[in-house]
């Protein structure tokens, strides 16, 4: 898969950082748009980590930025339950193995985490075109059988995200996009989303109103609308037990 | 007929024991952004209270107070695996941790303070909907709420009437198709008629990726439930929830009445009572008796009825949706035990069982008794062939035993006694001890119909074909049936099914799968 990616790539730019592959340009269809939304969102090349930020990788930048230690954060940027699985301010404990994906992150320090190390959090357009990748081809949306393992998720009860990287990778060669947790963008916030599923589709029918295509790309695929949902109850200060992160980059990578 | 405002010792223990089971939450100190906001008082309200939540088939005790009052409503989201049917689980999205919903009483005219608390554990934002709120969304914009916390709003109950609530997030169909509805009952200003016992039962279809009674945790099927072709359709959240020790229980001479929801996501209830007639109905849910002297009463998905009616005669009644393969494939079924008197009058039992042949009955019948008896000595043969049983028989025959309180029984009976001059007994059947393991496993993926001797009594009925069973839920049942009733016999295997189903012609279509 790494040699598929880079390959696809041609050999001028320089490669991605260790843990990162380079995602190549495409376009993100978005699942609910208004009127004046375009129906095509073009995503320039980008380097995405291959899998989630882990507890270890986590420990590192608190132990290097003690301000977002347990015990320490501001209440403004991280709620009551920040690290909640965490045995301490320094401390993983046997609730947070190291090679787990890190949770209960706030956006701020999820945001502040990805620009210690240099990188950024994904877009949503970014993320939703790496997420839209079966391990077979660069578009599963008509993959019933990816789309059904997707669905699996939220019937299987899971107290705890297992490890990273135990599956198989995405057509780019990314881990863990589904199944594992939820995870950050950037522009989280930026959904059409209301939390009132039936809602969402009447303001569309009334900015619509006689043209009768309205709504969403396609009203099957509930996956998206969970991710969308989820992304919509959220708040920048919230933790959640099952979300956390992974960082992109551009390609010319921001001198640090 | 005699009545009583006191709530009956088994309703009252149950409230007891929903509060003691809703544990208290921990609400951490994160001001919700803008809820903060000063809020009117409402001039009518002069007490405050808690509402008292009950599980299903429980119903929280009538309202006495005559003024409107505050009431705290708080309600905890949970995502748990539990039972939907003997061997099936699933993992239901739940408000309260049942199917269906914590069941909300409260007084036309009280100001509700609503908390809606999503559980750390789970992996979904919710919100609720409640047709009781008149408002935007009814609270489902208010209260989209992120795992892991909490949000409140407050509404007026002006409309008093049976609703029902439910999860809006989206996508809001797998939402409601995973459990998440419920019933709030704002009583009248006056009350409603009084009443002996009261229930809460509520329908809803499930979609399943697995067929019907097909084992372990089952995952949900989207497109099962886009083509509106549910697995399980089923009362109080799992097949057999109303069933033997779990049935709803009554005393001749009471008058009960039923707070009926339809969470669906898909299907209209057609809710009848067999050997009831309901005295009063209130049609989709309102305060007015709109209807007496109904057998069957519809229920919308997303809708509600309040039946009423008085049990005069004792005995096992089976409440079902009248759309009836849902009954006897998919699971609505409950029952409700009365005790008392019998009362000869109104019913007299059966009071004559005599032979009867019609003019059909005679040509043939001496080839088949023939058939029959040659059958018999070829199975005495198999039978004195000593065999090994097999250790797997007990358990294939526990097994069984459960395939057939879902799927046999509600015809041949628990005991296998069948229904005099309408269903053969499987007990001491001179007719089974006379039929191959082959003919029983053709029974079950054919059907069977015409006419039968069984004991010397004639049958001409007709047995649906059950081709949708498992090869291993075939043998089983086949099994317990063969060594149930004082029935003795071979067990039969997964193989022997899996020859003779490849051998019989191709089964009707079955629409369901």
């Amino acid at each position: 898969m790494l040699a598929l990616a880079a390959g696809a790539l041609g050999g001028a730019e320089p490669r991605p950082a260790p843990g990162m592959i380079r995602v190549p340009a495409g376009v993100h269809r978005p699942l609910v748009r208004s009127i004046t939304d375009a129906a095509e969102v073009p995503v320039a090349a980008f380097d995405l980590d291959v899998l989630p930020v882990t507890n270890a990788r986590f420990l590192e930048f608190v132990l290097a930025n003690p301000r977002w230690a347990r015990s320490r954060v501001k209440r403004l940027f991280a709620d009551g339950a920040y690290l909640a699985r965490w045995a301490g301010d320094h401390e993983l404990g046997s609730n947070a193995p190291p090679d787990a994906p890190v949770t209960d992150v706030s956006w701020f320090a999820a945001k502040a985490y990805a620009q210690w190390r240099g990188a950024r959090l994904p877009t949503l357009a970014e993320w939703e075109y790496a997420a839209l990748a079966s391990p077979t081809g660069p578009n599963g949306a008509q993959d019933p059988e990816f789309r059904a393992r997707l669905l699996r998720w939220y019937s299987t009860p899971d107290d705890a995200p297992g490890r990273v990287g135990q599956g198989t990778p995405n057509y780019w060669g990314v881990h863990d996009l589904h199944g594992l947790i939820w995870e950050w963008v950037s522009d989280f916030n930026n959904s059409l989303v209301t939390g009132d599923a039936r809602g969402d589709g009447g303001l569309e029918r009334d900015l619509f109103c006689g043209a009768g295509a309205a709504g969403a790309r396609d009203p099957s695929d509930f996956p998206a609308f969970m991710r969308y949902g989820f992304r919509s109850s959220l708040k920048a200060s919230y933790t959640v037990h099952n979300l956390g992160f992974r960082c992109a980059r551009d390609p010319a990578p921001t001198p640090r | 007929m005699k009545t009583h405002r006191n709530t009956p010792p088994a309703i009252a223990a149950g409230v007891l024991l929903a509060s003691l089971l809703l544990s208290t939450p921990t609400r951490a100190a994160d001001p919700a952004p803008g809820g903060a906001k000063a809020k009117p008082t409402d001039p009518e309200v002069r007490t405050e209270e808690r509402a008292v939540l009950t599980q299903a088939p429980l119903v929280p005790p009538p309202i006495t107070r005559k003024h409107p009052a505050k009431v705290t409503v708080e309600i905890e989201v949970r995502e748990v695996t539990k039972r939907l049917a003997d061997g099936v689980e699933y993992l239901f999205w739940t408000f309260g941790g049942d199917v269906p919903g914590s069941f909300i009483r409260i007084r036309e005219g009280d100001q509700v303070e609503f908390h809606l608390n999503n559980h750390q554990g789970n992996k979904m934002p919710h919100n609720i909907d409640l047709h009781a709120v008149t408002g935007p969304g009814g609270g489902a914009a208010s209260s989209f709420t992120a795992p892991g916390h909490s949000s409140q709003f407050s509404f007026k109950a002006l409309n008093p009437g049976l609703y029902v609530y439910h999860c809006a997030t989206a996508p809001v169909g797998m939402h409601v198709a995973n459990g998440m509805y419920g019933l709030i009952l704002v009583e009248p200003k006056e009350g409603l008629p009084r009443v002996d016992r009261e229930y809460y039962i509520m329908q809803g279809d499930f979609y399943t990726t697995g067929r019907y009674g097909e084992e372990g945790l089952q995952g949900f099927d989207m497109n099962k439930a886009i083509d509106e072709k549910p697995t399980y359709v089923v009362f109080n959240g799992s097949v057999g929830a109303l069933v033997g020790d779990r049935a709803l229980t009554a005393k001749v001479g009471e008058k009960l009445r039923f707070y009926i929801g339809n969470g669906g996501p898909n299907l209209v209830s057609s809710f009848h009572v067999i050997g009831e007639i309901f005295d009063n109905v209130y049609q989709e849910g309102g305060v007015v008796a709109t209807q007496h002297q109904v057998q069957t009463t519809l229920v919308p998905a997303g809708g509600s009825a309040m039946v009423e009616f008085t049990v005069d005669v004792p005995g096992t009644y089976i409440l079902v949706d009248h759309s009836i393969f849902r009954t006897f494939n998919k699971g609505a079924l409950g029952m409700l035990k009365v005790e008392g008197p019998p009362n000869l009058i109104v019913y007299s039992g059966k009071e004559v069982d005599a032979t009867y042949i019609g003019r059909a009955a005679e040509a043939g019948s001496d080839a088949e008794k023939r058939m029959a008896s040659l059958k018999a000595q070829v199975a005495q043969e198999i039978k004195s062939n000593p065999k090994i049983a097999g250790l797997n028989k007990e358990i294939e025959i526990e097994k069984g035993k459960a395939i057939y309180m879902q799927t046999c029984f509600v015809c041949h009976m628990a005991g296998g006694e069948g229904i005099a001059g309408q269903i053969p007994p499987l007990a001491k059947s001179d007719f089974l001890a006379s039929l191959t393991k082959e003919d029983y496993i053709r029974g079950v993926l054919l059907g069977r119909q015409g006419q039968i001797v069984v004991n010397g009594k004639t049958y001409n009925g007709i047995m649906t074909p059950l081709n949708y069973l498992t090869d291993e839920q075939i043998a089983n049942v086949l099994t317990y049936v063969r060594n149930s009733f004082g029935n003795s016999g071979e067990p039969v295997t997964v193989q022997e099914v899996t020859r003779i189903r490849a051998e019989v012609p191709a089964p009707p279509a079955n629409k369901f799968e």
